[in-house]
């Protein structure tokens, strides 16, 4: 449905490099990335407000890279929401319907209805600086949805709330999605929302989309090595591989796949399992390890470890850690499954 | 223990009270003393040579203020929302008027236009325009400037061409400051006397009969036209603020 074909810009200072991806109708499309990768520019361009230096945007396979914002038919919702502040929210909703020309009460009845599925009817009379931050959101999604675009872009669209409404909404969206069946573009630096909401999701590193695939398979399996970095995958060993063996700052290291050469491995801090005896496991990989410092995240804590001369981080609940009484020079077990290596 | 007091403000509020008295005063004073010559004051409000005046200053001035509102509100929005060569020239020749004394602004105007505005009223609303327009310029740049840009952007893609977005969105929230632009222009106009003394001596303004007076008949003549000015002047001014903070407020 949207296509983008190797569209390049500069502005300001983002960069972007030769951007490749669709949208398919229906789907879900998310762009994950650090803050200052230039996601926001990339839906400017596509949104229309701003033109790339080159490469195409496509949708329904007619060239819309430069029409203006009005003839695309997409709707934009700015990570500020940019509700309209001289105009109520009923106004606001109902703002693309009157350019329309719709009659009156039919406007009317389509913004009852998109505010009736999204839970705002009683807000209708309010101002938007009255609003809260979810009900912002909320108005601002029944502004673009009331016009049934083509493809709703979203900027951080649940940035700018505290945790517990954030989830809420995450989960209502999946919702109104059923409900309603828009297709959405989303772009965010949260893997929350790309797990929860994101049927295909996009990696973008410094201006370039650097791994395009179902979240499933991104998560599971990135392509490179930033990738994992970004998404999580905190320990990258280096070591040359021989067969299954892998030798990194002399410790071995089975992996699940043969290799040979140096290789690059991801492994996740919470595929690490911490325990204070040896255990008989299916973990391939146990090693003797010294516990080097703990780092406390509310819930949850970093552990860092060392193993001969290679070091590891490894996430562990908070209870368990004063259960097994891990402190700093202890010296514990560290297992792994070689399943859990990721092989770049 | 005794608490802690913090005497800056009080001192500057000191300092700063110097400069609120300054200005009150001569208008205190001005009034009073007409007070005690109210015949004085009621004969001038029946001189149909000062009404004459009196209505000049009025319609050149809200003239003055309706040219600069259709000019100034383009031309400011251009400057908040695009950056082009020779920007920074723009901005700065908008400042100009300010800097130039305003009997040269008449001869610089009587020069570029002679007798197309001699001693008209195209003439002074020319003087008056020349010296009021940068409030209405730089007061509508300033409101557009605080208007989001992403708001315009999001009415655009729900439909509206620029032009629309315009209307709709920028121009409405930037209403309250550009409203005040344009009443500091009707202001500044009504209160020019240089430029307009040598661009066009008549048709007479009551700010130069004021003059006209006091240097015929000396400054108790004067009196009466310059209390009557101010009263004017001021009333306009604070209904109009009062009107426009309240519609900033709604």
């Amino acid at each position: 449905m949207l296509e983008v074909k190797s569209v390049s810009r500069d502005w300001k200072e983002f960069r972007l490099r030769g951007i490749n991806f669709d949208v398919k109708a229906g789907e879900h499309f998310i762009i994950l990335g650090p803050s200052g990768a230039g996601k926001t520019v990339l839906l400017e361009i596509i949104a229309g407000i701003i033109e790339p230096d080159s490469g195409k945007v496509i949708l329904n396979g007619e060239d819309i890279t430069h029409w203006p914002p009005e003839r695309r038919g997409l709707a934009y919702i700015p990570q500020n929401y940019a509700l309209f502040p001289h105009m109520s929210v009923f106004d606001n909703i109902a703002f693309g319907l009157r350019l329309r020309k719709l009659p009156k009460a039919e406007i009317e009845r389509k913004v009852r209805e998109i505010a009736g599925v999204l839970g705002i009817e009683h807000l209708l009379n309010r101002k938007p600086k009255t609003l809260s931050g979810g009900e912002s959101q909320r108005v601002a999604i029944a502004r673009a949805l009331v016009v049934e675009p083509e493809l709703l872009l979203m900027d951080e669209p649940f940035a700018n709330l505290d945790v517990q409404t954030r989830s809420r909404l995450i989960g209502e969206m999946k919702r109104w999605r059923e409900e309603i069946g828009f297709t959405a573009l989303h772009v965010t630096h949260s893997f929350e929302e790309a797990v929860s909401l994101g049927d295909r999701v996009g990696v973008m590193l410094n201006g370039r989309l650097v791994q395009v695939g179902s979240v499933r398979e991104v998560f599971s399996k990135p392509a490179r090595e930033d990738v994992a970095r970004f998404l999580g995958f905190e320990n990258i060993i280096e070591g040359t591989a021989e067969g299954r063996k892998l030798r990194a700052n002399g410790v071995e290291i089975e992996l699940p796949v043969e290799a040979s050469g140096r290789v690059r491995v991801g492994l996740r801090p919470e595929d690490i399992i911490l325990s204070l005896e040896p255990i008989r496991t299916s973990a391939r990989n146990e090693f003797k390890a010294t516990v080097e410092s703990v780092e406390e995240l509310g819930p949850l804590v970093r552990v860092h470890l060392r193993i001969g001369n290679l070091y590891l981080r490894a996430f562990i609940t908070r209870s368990s850690m004063l259960e097994m009484g891990i402190t700093k020079g202890r010296e514990v077990y560290v297992s792994f499954k070689a399943s859990a290596l990721h092989v770049f | 223990m005794g608490t802690r007091r913090d005497y800056t403000l009080y001192f500057f509020a000191a300092v700063g009270s110097f400069l609120v008295v300054y200005i009150a005063l001569p208008l205190v004073v001005i009034l009073l003393k007409q007070a005690s010559d109210l015949g004085m004051l009621v004969k001038t409000l029946h001189d149909t040579y000062v009404l004459e005046a009196l209505r000049n200053s009025l319609i050149t001035a809200t003239a003055t203020a309706l040219i600069a509102l259709f000019f100034g509100v383009p031309l400011g929005y251009v400057l908040a929302r695009k950056d082009f060569p020779g920007k920074s020239i723009v901005q700065a020749l908008v400042d100009v008027p300010i800097v130039i004394p305003h009997s040269v602004v008449g001869i610089m105007l009587l020069v570029t236009f002679s007798s197309a505005i001699l001693d008209s009223y195209t003439g002074i609303i020319a003087a008056m325009l020349f010296v009021s327009a940068p409030f209405t310029i730089n007061a509508a740049r300033d409101g557009f400037l605080a208007v989001d840009e992403g708001l315009e952007h999001v009415a655009r893609t729900l439909g509206a061409s620029r032009l629309r977005a315009f209307f709709s969105v920028a121009l409405p929230m930037a209403f309250p400051a550009i409203a005040s632009g344009v009443i500091m222009t009707w202001a500044r106009a009504i209160s020019e006397v240089g430029a307009i003394l040598i661009v066009a001596y008549y048709p007479k303004t009551a700010q130069v009969l004021v003059m006209e007076y006091f240097n015929n008949y000396g400054l108790r003549a004067s009196r009466p036209i310059s209390v009557v000015l101010i009263v004017m002047s001021l009333t306009v001014f604070v209904i109009l603020r009062w009107l426009v903070g309240r519609k900033a407020n709604a």
